[in-house]
């Protein structure tokens, strides 16, 4: 076993590119899931996103139309979620889980054509002296763009969340929709707004996995992330910065036991490759424990806009 | 009083299958207490929500201040100067006290002026409130206050209240009609929805009736009686429950030093709950909400098991029994939310008969349902308490909640209980349903059963009740005679007004 191998300022910021996909789909969660809408679909979303950039990225190789175009596409889809179970009151787990679905079997088709082939990347931004301070420089200021869009989001979240009018009135409508309704919001056009952020949002985080991440198509690449961004929003009890501490925390554990695997640590792999599921739970509950964080009243619930 | 502020002409709204309002027309002048009386189902709520934009009438005039007014949304209502506190509380648990009053504003200022405003406004009226804290820690008549003042501060000319008082306490219920009466002084309006007659009579200047969503009368209510506004109100005399002067007999349910802890993050822990119930008598249970009605309903029914030794029927410990086995030994008992608790929604009436009834009844042969005996059963509810249904086989969520009450009370009334609970058992029911489910309840005890009635509704225990309790924040005050209360005691007895004295005298 060689930990020597381990370069610490390579793991924290492989750290930083490997939790953003996770964290983008988690905020736009968040958003949706305080606004009282439970979409199950994050998976299908992300997945979606990440064929849509993968391809309009190859076919006019600039990866930022890529992520523009992935987040229009997942943001669509998500609204067709949003029209099912907003408008129709379909039930929200099973519309969730088939977005989920139909997101893996539509990927699967556009990204046939797609397989093996390369992509245009996102160069490293160039933050002038931050980028060239010797440790931190390479940890924290030598990445692409998206890893910091990803962190303004989540400010942005935060703020609009606690500070804007708009964001009480989306928790409103997520916290108690009949009593926003009688106080004359819109519940639905809140929620369909909310919807499609949380849409763009994932998008963006799968369009990441398939241009910088990894960087190509494969099917089925997003593996789960979309769950693990689902359960991220839960257990950080709806806050954007505690869902950062979770998404951080998932991705550095993930990057943390592929580098122990590579040094031959004496731990078997399975217990390695499930440790970051166990890890990120357990940290998560441990600081939900303190204080009664409820889930917001109406989530999951539909709304009809009756007399 | 001036000019009139509101008029109403010919107001119709019509419900696939019910017209809520039939061409409704009355009048509400400046700086007046306008009470809106009605049963449940009388349209008294559709005509209110069309005031405040939240229903588009089908036809009909509204006139306001002298201007057409037609209010689209909530918004064009709140600007022309109307301002509704609702009857279930518009109110949202997980947000601070100015959170929720910024929502109820066209333009909020920000939060720390508005946080000035609040503390002003509630002081003026003599409302106190914290503009910081979570609205889900504030009790029942906090909640109401920071409806009010979310009202006050867009300083309304008419203020329209649905059900205020139902779950206050008599002292809290005083200090709202000093603020309204306060108000009138300044010259607003005030729309009081109520069926509360004697509130009505005491505070409100002009009451306009409704029946079956139509105008039946206007009148001044302090020159009527009680009983003659609810003939108006009823549409016919209805009899009142008898009073009956039978002794009680042995202990039949004893409960001694009951404590459990909450349920959940906004139950209520139960503390050294401790009361003794005899034969044929009747023990009302008052409280405001949320005091530990559900809970103390949970521990009796054996939804929850209670701690050994706690509680004893007929002197047999009972504590760790569950539900089904308490029942086999007579203790039955009827929750307070008809659909999903008392009955499941979806199920037909015999369905639900068989739920409670199978043991008892002998509804189930050999592991099989006997359905003809349970039909049976069913149609003999439905008889004997005058459930309005089609049949036995209609789905319990296509009764009006009144007939659904009158069918789950009377179906564990004629298994034949010796210890009935029973949790709000007129709660949303129209006058004569109500006075049968306690007429109901007296002749059970006159048979020997032992009856605990948990109501809100102090007129019905008082009228009801042998002994009295009250709960308060999960503690049940030592039982009294009902002839020896008066309603200041009462009052104090459920604590008082919250927050708003030290004063808890003896209780």
């Amino acid at each position: 076993m060689d930990f020597g191998s381990i370069n610490p300022v390579l793991l924290v910021a492989s750290v930083m590119v490997s939790a953003t996909p996770i964290l983008l789909a988690a905020i736009g969660e968040t958003v949706v899931e305080r606004s009282g809408v439970l979409n199950l679909g994050v998976e299908g979303m992300m997945i979606t996103g990440a064929v849509v950039g993968f391809a309009v990225a190859v076919n006019t190789g600039d990866p930022a139309s890529g992520f523009a175009a992935a987040a229009l596409a997942s943001a669509v889809l998500s609204l067709t979620f949003g029209v099912l179970t907003q408008i129709f009151l379909s039930n929200q787990v099973a519309t969730g889980l088939g977005l989920t679905l139909v997101g893996l079997g539509l990927s699967s088709l556009i990204g046939k054509p797609y397989e093996g082939m390369k992509s245009p990347t996102l160069p490293k931004l160039d933050l002038g002296p931050l980028s060239d301070l010797p440790v931190v420089g390479r940890m924290l200021f030598s990445h692409d763009i998206m890893v910091y869009l990803a962190l303004g989001i989540v400010a942005l979240v935060w703020m609009f969340l606690k500070f804007t009018r708009a964001g009480l009135i989306l928790r409103a409508a997520g916290e108690n929709h009949d009593a926003a309704h009688a106080l004359g919001y819109h519940v639905v056009r809140v929620r369909l707004m909310a919807i499609f952020f949380g849409g763009a949002c994932a998008g963006l985080g799968g369009a990441y996995l398939s241009l910088v991440r990894v960087p190509q198509w494969t099917e089925g690449m997003t593996a789960g992330a979309g769950w693990i961004a689902l359960a991220i929003v839960v257990f950080a009890s709806w806050r954007p910065w505690r869902v950062l501490v979770g998404a951080y925390l998932f991705g550095g554990v993930t990057v943390l036991q592929l580098n122990l695997q590579a040094a031959g640590a004496d731990v078997p792999v399975a217990l390695l490759s499930a440790s970051p599921y166990l890890v990120t739970i357990l940290v998560l509950v441990i600081i939900s424990a303190r204080g009664a964080h409820a889930a917001p009243g109406s989530l999951g619930r539909p709304f009809h806009a009756s007399q | 009083m001036g000019h009139h502020l509101l008029s109403l002409r010919g107001l119709t709204k019509a419900y696939p299958g019910v017209v809520a309002n039939d061409d409704v027309s009355f009048d509400v002048a400046e700086g007046e207490i306008h009470a809106l009386l009605g049963e449940n189902g009388a349209g008294k709520s559709t005509l209110v929500k069309a005031i405040y934009g939240l229903v588009t009438p089908d036809a009909g005039e509204m006139e306001f201040a002298g201007r057409r007014f037609a209010p689209a949304e909530p918004s064009d209502a709140r600007r022309a100067g109307v301002a509704m506190v609702f009857q279930h509380f518009s109110l949202f648990n997980a947000l601070s006290v100015a959170e929720n009053v910024a929502l109820g504003m066209e333009t909020p200022p920000r939060t720390r002026d508005l946080a000035r405003r609040i503390r002003d406004v509630s002081e003026e009226y003599g409302l106190p409130l914290d503009p910081y804290r979570t609205v889900g820690t504030l009790s029942a008549g906090e909640r109401q206050r920071v409806e009010i003042v979310r009202c006050l501060l867009q300083e309304p000319r008419l203020l329209i209240m649905d059900e205020p008082t139902s779950v206050l306490t008599p002292q809290e219920v005083e200090i709202l009609f000093a603020t309204l009466r306060q108000l009138r002084e300044e010259g607003r309006s005030i729309l009081y929805i109520s069926h509360k007659l004697d509130e009505i009579r005491a505070l409100c200047d002009t009451a306009t009736i409704l029946r079956l969503g139509r105008r039946v009368a206007t009148c001044t209510p302090a020159e009527r009686s009680s009983r003659e506004l609810a003939e108006m109100m009823v549409g016919a005399s209805f009899a009142t429950p008898e009073p009956r002067g039978a002794a009680p007999g042995e202990i039949a349910l004893e409960v001694a030093g009951l404590s459990l802890p909450a349920p959940g993050a906004f139950g209520t822990p139960l503390r050294e709950v401790g009361f003794d119930l005899r034969k044929g008598e009747v023990l009302g249970i008052g409280g405001v909400a949320g005091n530990g009605q559900d809970e103390l309903l949970a521990a009796l029914s054996g939804e929850r098991p209670a701690p050994r030794g706690t509680i004893w029927l007929s002197g047999r410990d009972i504590s760790r029994l569950g539900p089904m086995a308490r029942r086999d030994s007579g203790l039955l008992s009827g929750p307070e939310e008809r659909l999903g608790h008392a009955a499941a929604p979806e199920m037909s009436l015999t369905e639900n008969a068989v739920l409670t009834a199978a043991r008892r009844e002998r509804l189930v042969r050999g592991g099989f349902i006997d359905w003809d005996a349970a039909e049976r059963f069913a149609r003999r509810i439905v008889d004997r308490f005058d459930v309005r249904t089609p049949g036995t086989d209609t789905a319990a969520r296509a009764l009006s909640g009144g007939n659904l009450q009158k069918y789950v009370i009377g179906r564990e009334i004629l298994q034949r209980p010796e210890v009935l609970v029973v949790n709000q058992p007129t709660w949303g029911v129209d006058a004569a349903a109500a006075a049968a489910i306690r007429q109901a309840l007296l002749d059970l005890a006159a048979k020997g059963t032992a009856i605990l009635v948990i109501s809100q509704d102090l007129d019905e225990l008082m009228q009801i009740s042998d002994r009295f309790a009250a709960l308060n924040e999960g503690r049940l005050s030592p039982a009294r005679p009902v002839a020896e209360l008066t309603l200041e005691r009462i009052g104090l007895m459920m604590g008082g007004a919250h927050d708003m004295e030290v004063a808890h005298a003896e209780a």
